[in-house]
């Protein structure tokens, strides 16, 4: 090969701009990404959040800690998918729904299992009950958000007076002082319906974004002031108008999108989903009500949950718990994203509320309480059919 | 401000002084083509401007470029970047004793530095006493980074982004060389500030030794109190090339103040190898550079930030055609190529048990011209893909970048 032919080949590659550079992944390969139909107001928010989200990384001259759990939000949330047991949460310190966490002045509920150097991170207490909470997906959450609480309600079954087995409830909380109430929120006893969690203890975005800078990274904010080492309000540490971004941020990010819902499989593991019984609490479809981003009215989407808590059974009974929710009692996990929880997982599977099943079906198969019937469902599934079951969860 | 408006004041001053004088006056220093320099020797090993019998010389280089990239399907667009300007001021104030001091402005003026400004005495050849702000010898490319002596517009990243490139501080040590037929046997060794508890606490969000070069007062007074230690010992023979072996280390924490006792000394080792050679046959030169860095992370921080780090980079440089090209006598057209890699943070989740991911790889193929051996006119392609802690699916960034440098 001569020398100008190596020069001329060098050159038509460098040249040949469009393969050279590399492609943004579909839309379906990948959880981040804002809402479609945001205006160019929104878009610019959702930047600004998408920023103090992801990138803004803490330090301890930034207010680090000095306990903490994670330095950014996105290290728990990576592509905003789900977490990973590095930083898998551990909270403690509330074994029944009576006493309420009566280790709050022991650190509780959240342990901060790390520190900056010269600091001695948290242990949990000597006699206080407590579980792993493994970060979930972000996606989609805006259109959680704006569900009206009437229709969470009438998912609601507490009595099962249909005797179908399933008994869902909603976990009804006292919301922060700082939180807004939806429009037509319904009130029961002056508690309030809360959506988020693992154990739907939080009532809305504000409050996660809030405590998480709080609890997570030891940052404090106008909304949550007090530092979780000294118990002293500080002062806030993160901007108001960066926590806002970020709750635009988590409001506004789309909803993950299914992958080959034309695929004969996957339209068979749906049926099958169906026929198991999986959607009495995975509920398929919810509507939102009115929302100030147009983007999120009154849209159909499909989270795969009721918000709803629900008996899952001894095996999933670490003997801690939140607000009215039982120690056993863990709200429907969206579905939505989860073929894409490797992508943020590390490449393999950490399921359920703590990370311990490390496949679907694994998954599945730990579902006790008012999953059991489901669950035995799926075993007497032939192979056939439990791949297709799990190739449509796969696809969500 | 003031500082800046006196600097740049200064600067346009020189400027004009010279464009005032005679420009027979102008005598550029010949450069020493022994062919037994060294990587130590890049410092002096420039060209210098001096005026008349002026016992001061001036120098320096500049670089600029354009640049087109896109990571994941995104692009900033078209950029273009006046990356560094660089001048030098030497002195010999009598024979064996003389000064260079290097001052940097990058990107514009966002950044202004000293970053090198040292008082050499030579003793013997084998021991030369250096005091002042000088550059600490790890690895080659932090002692020969000049922009116009690559071909390669973006500087290594494991140079750069692992080891702290361009690191200099304030302080003392000694060097040498001993000739014996074809081959030269050198050392360096200096006790200087060093290093802060910003590499394990920094925005990058992993153990990130440049991240002590944010701190400005380490001129001035050592963060943790403790002296680094940073040494090399090199070998060349002109048939072969040139191996070096280095080594930095300290205490880089503030572990009491006041007294008062803080925390435990925490100690970062850094050891390097580097080598290049020409080859005879081919007229093709290579240059590679391998570290490795530990950091004492407190167990109970977060395993966010590494306690271990390695990585390195190859250049391959072909010269393709020396011929006159537009006028330019002998000058040069080179295709080459780069490959890159780091490690972050090696070791395993203590959840877990499983691999740590958090790596990036690069190549970066390039062809070059030099009108003059001064002068480089680089077009790159870039390519890398780099993985979070977690091991998810890689960012990709890739894009083209055209730039020139030029020593002056």
């Amino acid at each position: 090969m001569g020398k100008s032919t190596i020069i001329l080949f060098l050159l038509t590659a460098m040249l040949a701009c469009n393969k050279l550079l590399p492609d943004a992944p579909a839309d379906d390969e990948i959880l981040d990404g804002p809402l479609a139909g945001l205006t160019g107001e929104e878009n610019a928010i959702f930047i600004r959040g998408d920023v103090a989200f992801n990138d803004d990384v803490f330090t301890s001259a930034k207010g680090l800690g000095p306990l903490f759990v994670a330095t950014s939000c996105g290290s728990c949330h990576a592509g905003d998918g789900k977490g990973h047991p590095f930083t898998t949460l551990t909270r403690f310190g509330q074994s029944d729904t009576v006493n309420g966490n009566v280790f709050l002045h022991r650190g509780g509920p959240q342990l901060q299992n790390r520190a900056i150097p010269g600091f001695v991170p948290e242990q949990i207490p000597a006699g206080a009950t407590s579980s792993k909470f493994t970060p979930p997906a972000n996606t989609g959450l805006g259109f959680l958000d704006a569900v009206p609480d009437a229709s969470i309600l009438a998912l609601a079954d507490p009595n099962d007076a249909n005797g179908d087995g399933i008994s869902g409830r909603p976990n009804w909380i006292t919301p922060k002082s700082y939180s807004s109430f939806r429009p037509n929120s319904i009130s029961q006893n002056g508690k309030y319906i809360g959506r988020f969690g693992k154990k739907a203890a939080t009532y809305d975005l504000l409050q996660q974004t809030a405590t998480a800078y709080n609890q997570d990274i030891g940052i404090t904010s106008v909304y949550e002031p007090v530092d979780t080492y000294s118990g002293q309000d500080i002062g806030a540490e993160v901007s108001e108008q960066t926590v806002l971004d970020v709750v635009f941020y988590l409001q506004t990010l789309k909803a993950p999108v299914q992958r080959n819902p034309n695929d004969a499989d996957v339209i068979a593991g749906k049926q099958l989903f169906l026929n198991i019984g999986c959607d009495k609490c995975h509920t398929p479809r919810l509507t939102s009500g009115p929302s100030t981003i147009a983007a999120l009215s009154n849209k159909t989407f499909f989270p795969y949950t009721d918000l709803l808590l629900h008996d899952m059974g001894s095996g999933l009974n670490d003997g801690y718990t939140e607000g009215i929710a039982l120690p056993q009692e863990w709200r429907t996990p969206p579905l939505w994203g989860l073929g894409l929880s490797k992508n943020s997982q590390g490449g393999s599977y950490f399921l359920l509320h703590d990370g311990r099943a490390r496949s679907i079906e694994e998954a599945i198969l730990l579902h006790g309480g008012e999953g059991v019937q489901s669950r035995t469902a799926f075993q007497q599934l032939n192979t056939s059919d439990k791949s297709k079951l799990i190739k449509f969860l796969e696809s969500l | 401000m003031r500082k800046i408006v006196a600097i740049v004041f200064v600067l346009v001053m020189t400027g004009s002084a010279i464009g005032q004088i005679d420009p027979s006056l102008l005598r550029r220093i010949p450069k020493d083509t022994s062919g037994l320099q060294m990587n130590m020797d890049a410092v002096y090993n420039r060209p210098f401007l001096q005026v008349g019998k002026l016992p001061v010389a001036l120098g320096g280089y500049a670089e600029a470029n354009y640049q087109y990239l896109q990571q994941d399907g995104v692009t900033e667009g078209h950029q273009f970047q006046m990356r560094r300007v660089s001048v030098f001021i030497s002195s010999s104030i009598v024979n064996r004793i003389k000064f260079l001091s290097e001052i940097e402005f990058e990107d514009g003026a966002k950044e202004i530095g000293i970053e090198f400004a040292s008082l050499d005495i030579e003793f013997n050849p084998l021991l030369n006493l250096r005091g002042g702000i000088v550059l600490n010898p790890i690895g080659a490319f932090n002692q020969n980074h000049d922009g116009p002596k690559w071909e390669f517009i973006d500087r290594p990243i494991p140079a750069t982004q692992m080891l702290p490139a361009t690191f200099s501080n304030a302080g003392f040590g000694f060097y040498g060389k001993k000739y014996k037929k074809d081959w030269v046997y050198a050392y360096e060794v200096y006790l200087t500030n060093g290093f802060d508890d910003q590499i394990i606490s920094n925005t990058e969000n992993k153990t990130f030794l440049p991240a002590s070069k944010e701190n400005p007062d380490r001129f001035e007074e050592s963060f943790s109190g403790s002296p680094l230690l940073t040494g090399k010992v090199a070998v060349r023979n002109n048939k072969i090339g040139e191996l070096g072996l280095s080594y930095m280390g300290g205490v880089y924490n503030k572990f009491e103040e006041d007294g008062l006792v803080l925390d435990k000394k925490r100690r970062v080792n850094v050891f390097a190898v580097d080598f290049n050679t020409t080859v005879n046959a081919s007229k093709t030169f290579i240059n590679a550079e391998w570290a490795f860095v530990k950091v004492d992370v407190p167990d109970t921080y977060t395993e966010q930030f590494g306690e271990k780090q390695q990585g390195g980079f190859i250049d391959f440089v072909q010269p393709l055609f020396t011929k006159n090209i537009f006028g330019f006598e002998k000058s040069v057209i080179n295709a080459a190529l780069r490959l890159e890699y780091v490690d972050w943070n090696k070791g395993n989740f203590i959840s877990t048990g499983e691999n740590i991911s958090d790596y990036i790889f690069s190549i970066v193929p390039a062809i070059s011209w030099r009108p003059t051996a001064q002068t480089v006119l680089r077009f790159n392609y870039r390519y890398y893909w780099q993985k979070d802690i977690l091991g998810n699916p890689p960012s990709k960034l890739a894009g083209f970048q055209f730039g020139i440098a030029t020593y002056f």
